[in-house]
């Protein structure tokens, strides 16, 4: 292979720094001494971190969306292994019309579910608890553990079960002890992009949460929309390199561009 | 794959299925069928069917506005993205692999941290007393800020962040399927580099770039954080105005209209893509 | 000169010598396969040959020209890859077509020209297709055709007939070895595959761990291997180590039968196991036959034997007298081994 130009190089920097540069920028202005968002600025200290400790409201909506999204991947995870099973391993009638159905919510803008489901769960009255809104993020995290589920499933050999009903185990068993452990990463990781995914989710949880179940990222929105202050650069530089040792975690397993582009392997 | 007669699949598939129905499209009929009831300002939600909210859209300058501004700028971004995002993935092809881990980690990365973080960094970023504008005005190469919060310019170049990963993704994964013997074909026989980028290497990378010009545009025309809080109030989308009926004036009808036209449009625009690529490329890629 | 010439050609990867000192004459017209085990160092130089990989030493030279230096896009070699490289995106005319408009040659000639190379190889009814839509047989075609359309000075081939299955692999092989000889193009061929180049080239260059073990007729390498790679690459063979006077060799407690001038010291002794009869009075050795296996033109004999493991085959002539557990005699004549100083095999 012949050298890059080094043209191309430039511009990949030059891209580079384009990518991390609002990251930077959130991460500098979070270690500011004043009471107001500048850069450059005199003072560095951590009291920005320190603030978040006495900011309440924020540390509730950062466990609610915890847990929320470990609810909504588990879930998600847990009816997506059959249909993932079913798509992957079996030919039926029907087949193509149940995966369209089921990757379907990855068309439909966030705002369009958003506004669908305030609505539908004001009508059964379910608006304002938290389980309407775990049962909301499962849904829009669905189709992204199914893609995953269902790449990892396709490459798999099917002699293999085959081999394991000639030495006599059951169906049961073959699924336990042979499918399931083979498609363990794929599952995995279409756990951690459903999380990633439902942890991050705005556009939706804007109509579907109440003041009572509000989302850090839906309390974060607010409150920008409100005032930019220190406090949110320093919760937004927590979560950066929170999000940073999950990526290279994702990075090592799996690699960042297989599972963002929805394979397994 | 097993051929099976039996029901098994469906039972496998019902859970998935029954809860994308029922959180998904039966929301999604009810708020169809929501987009069809008369609103008004003092009695609110009214009985009876009508298409009001859909003519109010069709002949309102102040909907028309707001749309050919959410799709220009989606096609603004998607083009942007495109132009950038081709670059940066062949040079990610070329690198060392060394390299190219820590290159991916940049450039697909910020897809995981949350839009809010991503949009919070260009509002500081973009401000009038942001960095750009101090950063521009010591150098001297400007004297007053340049407006760019609340700008269709801000809003833009903040999407382009947001989205431009998903284009590279796309263009990425083509480049991968591409042989690189096709590359090494062409110079031997007697194309130069910029041959093989232009008759080889590009047209192969095609349905790559349309798949990613499908998902950013989609997703452009679909944004809500970015341009809240980078356009705010006066630089209104579709989403946002979206949003302002909902949670302000309250006028779900028209609301659910804007919301039904949006989706119209953009499932429209997905599916005419996917049928061109595949009636275009049907002998190419099988 | 000779028409292609390789002097000490190397090629050395940190520590890794990939090629060492590869020399090598080809003349005009001559069909010569690189023959070896994969890693041994044929591709990294049919590469270097074609100008994707520089070399770290040595030369190499077209027609008496120094074409080390040259961009892979200056030699006019025709290459025809592995995986045939065929653009996906370009119908079958396009991408015959797309040496000559690198050429500039005028629309006119181009097409004639297409027309006409597709028609040597049997394509002249698929102009119109997509790379994705050709069996792989045809796919190969194409990629010759691309690569003979420009006329070339010398012919590349890397491993053409390994995307082919087995069948239609003896087909193409017939076929190729006709086109070759009709257009009377110098070729060069990278193969693992021994039978195939014993039924294509000219002559064929073993190669083993980067270095160049022979280079002789496939008839000549077969019958005179330099040594026990090539004795066991080519073919099947039997090999004992053991001493020799120069008249006869001794191995284990035997002394077996040579002719012509042998050399001294440590020796290998090679024979074929087709050379070997099956005989009642006077062995050389005796043995045990623990298997026997029909291989539909021959039988196959495994004989234990003081010496080890023996081969040997018998035409399939009818079922044989001799079944498994039966002790054989064997025996062969001097003319018949082969007889190598030890140092020389690896």
């Amino acid at each position: 292979m012949t050298r890059t130009p080094r043209a191309l190089l430039v511009f990949h920097i030059s891209f580079a720094c384009f990518m991390l540069a609002p990251l930077v920028v959130v991460a500098l202005v979070s270690m500011t001494d004043k009471g107001y968002v500048a850069l450059p600025f005199d003072g560095a200290s951590l009291r920005w971190y320190r603030a978040i400790l006495h900011a309440p409201d924020f540390i509730d909506a950062f466990w609610r969306s915890i847990g929320l999204a470990a609810t909504a991947a588990t879930i998600a995870t847990l009816v997506a292994i059959p249909a993932g099973i079913a798509i992957a391993w079996h030919r039926f009638p029907g087949r193509d019309v149940v995966l369209g159905l089921l990757l379907s919510p990855l068309m439909v803008p966030h705002v369009v579910l958003g506004i669908s489901l305030l609505r539908f769960l004001t009508q059964i009255g379910a608006s304002s608890t938290l389980w309407g809104l775990a049962v909301a993020h499962t849904v829009i995290v669905l189709p992204y553990v199914l893609r995953l589920i269902i790449a990892g499933a396709t490459g798999f050999d099917r002699s293999l079960a085959q081999a394991g009903y000639s030495l006599g185990a059951s169906a049961w068993t073959v699924f336990l002890r042979i499918e399931l452990p083979l498609i363990l990463p794929g599952v995995a990781g279409g756990w951690l992009i459903a999380f990633i995914n439902s942890f991050d989710e705005l556009t939706m949880s804007v109509f579907v949460a109440s003041a009572t179940t509000e989302t850090l990222p839906v309390k974060m929105y607010n409150h920008i929309a409100h005032t930019i202050d220190p406090l949110v650069a320093s919760i937004s530089t927590v979560l950066i390199v929170m999000t940073l040792i999950l990526m290279v975690i994702l990075d090592r397993f799996y690699g960042l561009d297989r599972i963002l582009a929805g394979k397994s392997k | 794959m097993t051929p099976s007669r039996n029901t098994l699949p469906f039972w496998l598939s019902a859970p998935s299925l029954l809860l994308t129905m029922a959180f998904v499209a039966l929301p999604l009929v009810m708020t169809l069928s929501l987009s069809l009831y008369p609103y008004d300002l003092t009695t609110g939600i009214g009985d009876g069917m009508t298409l009001t909210n859909y003519r109010d859209i069709v002949i309102d300058e102040y909907f028309h506005a707001i749309f050919a501004r959410t799709f220009g700028m989606a096609m603004l971004v998607t083009v942007i993205c495109i132009l950038i995002g081709l670059p940066e993935a062949y040079v990610l092809s070329r690198l060392s692999s060394r390299w190219r881990s820590v290159s991916l980690v940049i450039v697909l990365g910020p897809l995981l941290i949350s839009v809010v973080v991503r949009t919070l960094g260009w509002a500081v970023l973009l401000g009038n007393e942001g960095i750009l504008n101090n950063a521009l005005r010591a150098i001297g190469i400007i004297d007053e800020p340049i407006r760019l919060m609340f700008t269709f310019t801000g809003t833009v170049v903040a999407l382009v962040h947001v989205l431009v990963p998903f284009m590279v993704l796309a263009i990425w994964a083509s480049l991968q399927k591409l042989d690189p013997a096709t590359e090494h074909a062409a110079e031997s026989l007697g194309a130069n580099q910029i041959t093989i980028l232009r008759r080889i290497v590009f047209p192969q990378v095609i349905p790559g770039v349309l798949s990613g010009s499908l998902i950013v545009f989609a997703l452009s025309a679909s944004a809500f954080a970015t341009p809240a809080i980078i356009g705010g109030r006066r630089l209104k989308v579709v989403p946002t105005t979206i949003y302002d009926e909902f949670l302000g004036s309250l006028n779900w009808p028209l609301g659910a209209a804007l919301a039904v036209t949006l989706l119209v449009i953009v499932l429209t625009c997905s599916l005419a893509m996917n049928r061109f690529v595949e009636w275009r490329y049907r002998q190419v890629f099988q | 000169m000779s028409f292609l010439e390789l002097r000490g050609l190397g090629k050395r990867y940190g520590d890794i010598e990939a090629v060492s000192s590869c020399d090598l004459t080809v003349e005009k017209g001559e069909f010569v396969c690189l023959l070896g085990p994969s890693g041994c160092g044929k591709t990294t130089t049919l590469q270097m040959i074609a100008g994707f990989v520089p070399p770290t030493s040595g030369q190499v030279f077209l027609d008496g020209r120094d074409i080390t230096a040259l961009k892979p896009s200056r030699r006019g070699l025709g290459i025809v890859f592995q995986s045939y490289a065929l653009f996906p995106h370009m119908t079958v005319a396009e991408n015959v077509a797309f040496g000559l408009e690198m050429r500039r040659i005028g629309r006119g000639e181009r097409e004639q020209r297409v027309t006409e190379t597709l028609a040597l190889v049997h394509l002249d009814a698929m102009t119109d297709r997509y790379p994705g839509e050709l069996s792989g047989g045809q796919r190969q075609r194409v990629a010759l055709a691309r690569a003979l359309v420009i006329q070339p000075q010398v012919l590349l081939l890397d491993e053409p007939m390994g995307a082919l299955d087995a069948k239609l692999r003896e087909d193409m092989q017939i076929e190729l070895r006709a086109l070759q000889r009709r257009v009377a193009i110098t070729t060069i061929m990278v193969t693992h595959d021994q039978a195939e180049a014993m039924t294509l080239s000219d002559r064929i260059v073993l190669m083993n761990r980067g270095q160049v073990e022979q280079v002789a007729r496939p008839y000549d390498m077969y019958e005179r291997p330099n040594g026990q790679f090539a004795s066991t690459f080519l073919g099947k063979a039997n090999v004992f180590s053991g001493r020799s006077n120069g008249k006869s060799v001794l191995a284990g407690d035997r002394w077996f039968p040579v002719e012509g001038n042998i050399p001294e010291g440590d020796v290998d002794y090679i024979i074929r196991p087709e050379k070997i009869e099956i005989v009642d009075t006077a062995p050389l050795l005796h043995g045990k036959v623990s298997a026997r296996v029909f291989l539909g033109n021959h039988w196959l004999f495994q004989v234990d034997t003081p010496l080890g493991p023996m081969h040997l085959t018998q035409p399939n002539t009818g079922m044989p007298a001799t079944g498994e557990g039966d002790v054989i005699g064997m025996s062969w004549v001097g003319a018949h081994a082969r007889v190598v100083a030890s140092g020389t095999s690896r």
